[in-house]
């Protein structure tokens, strides 16, 4: 059995005889007899460092990874600079708490007022939170600004959105009688602008995905402009990595912009810890939920960084708090923070365009093949793309499986009617896997 | 001491990068973005070396504090030490795509199946999501599946959940944003929750209680059983905050304590690390009445050992959150829990409370004790006497700094005045208690001699005590070049 209590048996009697107790028991003395559990934890002896690590070996050995991967789907492969891990694994970051106490935090403060920065540069936007839990959260969040900002209950989101995300807003809507109407996607997989316009009655606002869900970019301008010529707020749900080619949610006149910052450094890890982002305009300063860094003087007037408009929050406000957040996700905004900084402009316009050129690449080779067509042949995307087949998608899926590729997400895991498969590439799938993939799935489809 | 130190921004050198990508090698096409939706211009991101990157971020942690550093008795928070080897089993998993079929995923589900049942059996609950990424996202979740428990038994006027005034601030606005009203009731005189008040609260619109036993004071609520039963025969259900499990591990359970529904935080009682803020992890667990409501999907074992992820659960509250939870997060928490086992899980937490009762008892004649009895794992202290020279909590949370602890939780509970709450954690030897201990006895020493030295402090850190009504009422949050940002 490990153990990480320093004190021997004899300094615990020791303790005990300091504060004038004669057992471990006395400690418990408050707990009625009744209530206590008369046996041990049927959780085993306890192990030691190398049995643990042997049990986990053998869980990891029990998945398959390393085979080239083509599924994206909210949760992206990309390349992760080796800096990024080596720094987070500095303990002064990741052993710390929340830093309340500003004067011995500067260095985390700091590195979510630059994580802040950044975001709002990446999105255009005027003020950032330091992260809530994930994409889906963010989203759901940014309901709840609508709804607050404008007073209204209604809110609008478009079908676009990655199903996890609708369903999560889903959940969140539900108890605070929030309205969630979904606005479908044209045969083009854009918005409906005429569903957005029958529907803006009465709505706080309209949350649009770029790239959706399917991987199309739609004109957003045009999206944003009808939804506040209706006096509508406009939510962005984006790729933050798309936006190294794409133009950004404030230079279109998004209110709020959100999403998952995996893509910025963070590795698929089965589905997190991943990181939700929340920029917004400085009108809406106030009603950003969680924590926020701001930049203020110490009495010398030196620099010094704090968390800042906390009356926004539960442990101040309580029930009227903007949101209940406590903990977030700082450690994955850090490595946000320094995927940005480590690929700076030139490498964010580069990754960006690797990704569309790649997943270009791999459309136009799939479309080539018999019994395999494009879902939205005219729409542009980003890095991933809807193929339909002329087999069932769940027979195309196993066999690239057993030719050792992990093709598109089959959409049929969220949308039982739904034969489709989402393809993603990114600059992780070189030349020769990704045509490794097209001869593959035409011998499938043969 | 004081120093104050570069932005990124404020390093950025035109036409330095940090990193290299491999170079396109498929055909360039050209206009793959619409003309409308193209970047304006490109990104103004900082233009960094790798070296100086390594450097900024290096130097950035040398001005933060994390248990690594020292004695970090953040009362409430449980930051006792975060083993190593936890640490780095989640990389085994790295490459691991949530959305590949079942049959590559079955290492990382069975996994999180023998958490599930790990957390079962040391809570007394017999399902857990672990779907939460934080305790209030957990009190959320839990909220939400009474809610749904009530709705479906068509108890649409349970609309309240009541709250003691010790709670953790989340506990009301989690409830807030379940759709809930807030019922609070004060506590007895000892800290304990007032049955009579209780019982006047309870009633037909009552869905639940939500309470934290030990309670944020470090007292154990001892008539728990009759809360229990106040509330359940007037229809509502009990919702345990996990925030203080770590005094009770082995030694008796909540579920055994007649609650319903309950989180636990892996981040404070399982050791993994609380990343500056986050990520932590918050799984929910339930009473098998419950069990119905857990948010989609459910890990189920089926027969022969495969793990596989129920979506059919047409009573459940739905998804709170993308994927399965913070993953990497249950890796480190499953590690602990093998690691120690039954007999070491009951360690833990008998010497958590044996060294927060050390604690207590060696400053008791110096601060203020408002309940002078056992504690469990935490216990609330107050400058007591030397308030009147004019030295408050926060003076001596900031001395403490200078003396190299990371300082209590202060302020809070709210309904001990000018409290101080100090969590000392299992990980700690006795020198480290002694030490601090004496430290404690110092500031007080000084509080009465020079108390103007303490409002100055702290005197060792890189920068002063911050101007933070400034920081809210003019924010400054972000960096923009053209203003004055030095």
């Amino acid at each position: 059995m490990r153990s990480y209590v320093p004190n021997t048996e004899n300094e615990r009697r020791e303790l005990l005889e300091a504060i004038g107790l004669d057992s471990m028991e006395a400690l418990f003395a408050d707990i009625p007899q009744e209530l206590r559990l008369k046996r041990e934890l049927d959780l085993g002896a306890g192990m030691s460092e190398a049995e643990v690590r042997r049990v986990f070996e053998a869980y990891a050995a029990n998945t398959r990874t390393g085979l080239p991967l083509f599924r994206g789907a909210g949760a992206y492969n990309h390349y992760i600079p080796a800096v990024i891990p080596h720094l987070l694994s500095r303990s002064e970051f990741y052993t710390a708490y929340t830093p309340y106490q500003a004067e011995m935090s500067q260095g985390m403060l700091q590195g979510i007022f630059e994580y802040q920065t950044l975001m709002c540069e990446l999105t255009g936007l005027d003020v950032s939170n330091a992260s809530v839990y994930d994409g889906a959260t963010a989203a759901a969040e940014a309901m709840f600004m609508l709804r607050d900002a404008k007073r209204k209950r209604k809110v609008l989101v478009s079908a676009g959105l990655h199903p996890e995300v609708r369903l999560t807003m889903a959940t969140y809507a539900h108890a605070n009688g929030v309205e969630l109407v979904e606005i479908p996607l044209t045969d083009a997989c854009g918005t409906d602008m005429d569903a957005l316009s029958a529907n803006m009655e009465g709505a706080a606002g309209y949350i649009c995905a770029c790239p959706n869900f399917y991987g199309c970019i739609e004109d957003m301008n045009a999206v944003a402009d009808k939804t506040h010529e209706l006096g509508g707020l406009f939510v962005s749900y984006v790729n933050p990595i798309s936006l190294g080619a794409l133009k950004r949610p404030g230079d279109y006149g998004a209110d709020i912009a959100v999403g998952d910052a995996q893509p910025l450094g963070m590795p698929l890890s089965f589905g997190g810890p991943y990181c939700g982002f929340m920029c917004a305009t400085n009108k809406l300063m106030r009603n950003l939920p969680g924590r926020i860094v701001g930049q203020t003087r110490d009495a010398d007037g030196g620099r010094v960084f704090v968390l800042t408009l906390q009356a926004r929050e539960q442990h101040i406000r309580r029930d009227k708090a903007s949101s209940n957040i406590c903990s977030n996700q700082t450690l994955c905004a850090l490595a946000a923070a320094m995927y940005l900084s480590a690929m700076g402009p030139e490498g964010m316009a580069e990754v960006a365009e690797l990704n569309m050129q790649k997943a270009r690449y791999l459309a136009d080779g799939i479309a080539r093949i018999p019994g395999a067509t494009l879902r939205y042949p005219q729409a542009s995307f980003f890095n991933e793309f809807v193929v339909d087949f002329a087999k069932d998608s769940s027979v195309v899926s196993a066999a690239l499986k057993a030719k050792g590729y992990v093709g598109g997400l089959r959409l049929a895991y969220y949308d039982k009617e739904d034969g489709g498969m989402l393809f993603c590439a990114t600059e992780q799938n070189f030349r020769s896997e990704i045509d490794g993939l097209i001869l593959a799935l035409e011998e499938v489809l043969r | 001491m004081r120093s104050e130190y570069k932005l990124i921004f404020e390093r950025s050198k035109a036409g330095r990068r940090g990193c290299d990508l491999p170079a396109l090698d498929v055909p360039e096409l050209c206009e793959l973005v619409p003309e409308g939706m193209r970047a304006e211009r490109r990104l103004n991101l900082p233009e960094i070396a790798e070296v100086d990157l390594v450097r900024h971020y290096t130097n950035l942690s040398r001005r933060n504090y994390g248990v690594d550093n020292g004695f970090y008795p953040l009362g409430s928070c449980t930051m006792k030490y975060n083993p190593k080897i936890c640490e780095e089993l989640p990389a085994l998993f790295n490459g691991l795509h949530p959305l590949l079929d079942a049959d590559m995923t079955q290492g990382a589900l069975d996994m999180l199946y023998h958490l599930d049942q790990a957390l079962c059996e040391i809570t007394g609950m017999d399902k857990f999501t672990l779907q939460p990424a934080a305790g209030a996202h957990g009190e959320y979740t839990g909220l939400m599946i009474i809610r749904a428990y009530h709705e479906l038994r068509q108890d649409a006027a349970r609309t309240t959940i009541i709250v003691p005034d010790a709670a953790h601030g989340t506990n009301p606005a989690s409830a807030a944003m379940a759709g809930f009203k807030i019922k609070e009731i004060k506590s007895a005189p000892d800290g304990s929750v007032d049955l009579d008040a209780l019982r006047a609260a309870v009633g037909p619109d009552t869905a639940g209680l939500m309470l934290t036993n030990p309670s944020t004071l470090g007292l154990f609520e001892t008539r728990i059983s009759e809360i229990a039963q106040i509330v359940h025969e007037a229809g509502g259900l009990l919702y345990y905050d996990g925030a203080n499990l770590n005094a009770i591990m082995g030694i008796v359970r909540p579920g055994d304590m007649g609650f319903d529904v309950m989180h636990v935080n892996l981040h404070k009682t399982f050791s993994t690390p609380h990343g500056g803020g986050g990520p932590g992890s918050g799984p929910v667990g339930v009473k098998a009445e419950l069990i119905p409501y857990l948010p989609t999907p459910v890990i189920m074992a089926c027969h022969g050992g495969r793990v596989t992820l129920d979506y059919n659960r047409p009573l459940s509250i739905g998804k709170v959150k993308s994927f399965f939870g913070n993953f990497s997060v249950m890796v480190k928490a499953y590690a602990y829990i093998l690691s120690l086992g039954g007999r070491g899980l009951r360690e833990a937490s008998e010497n958590a409370v044996l060294n927060a009762n050390y604690v207590k008892e060696m400053l008791k004649d110096t601060y203020g004790l408002p309940y002078d009895r056992i504690c469990m794992h935490e216990c609330v202290l107050t400058p007591g006497e030397l308030e009147q020279g004019g030295v408050r909590t926060l003076d001596i949370a900031k001395a403490l700094i200078d003396r190299g602890y990371h300082p209590m939780t202060v302020y809070f509970p709210l309904i001990v005045h000018e409290a101080m709450m100090i969590e000392p954690t299992e990980s700690e030897s006795r020198e480290t208690l002694d030490a601090f201990i004496a430290a404690m006895k110092d500031i007080a020493r000084e509080a009465k001699e020079a108390p103007e030295a303490l409002h100055a402090a702290p005197v060792t850190t890189p920068v002063g005590r911050p101007d933070e009504v400034t920081a809210a009422r003019k924010p400054v949050v972000r960096y923009t070049a053209d203003e004055d940002n030095r």
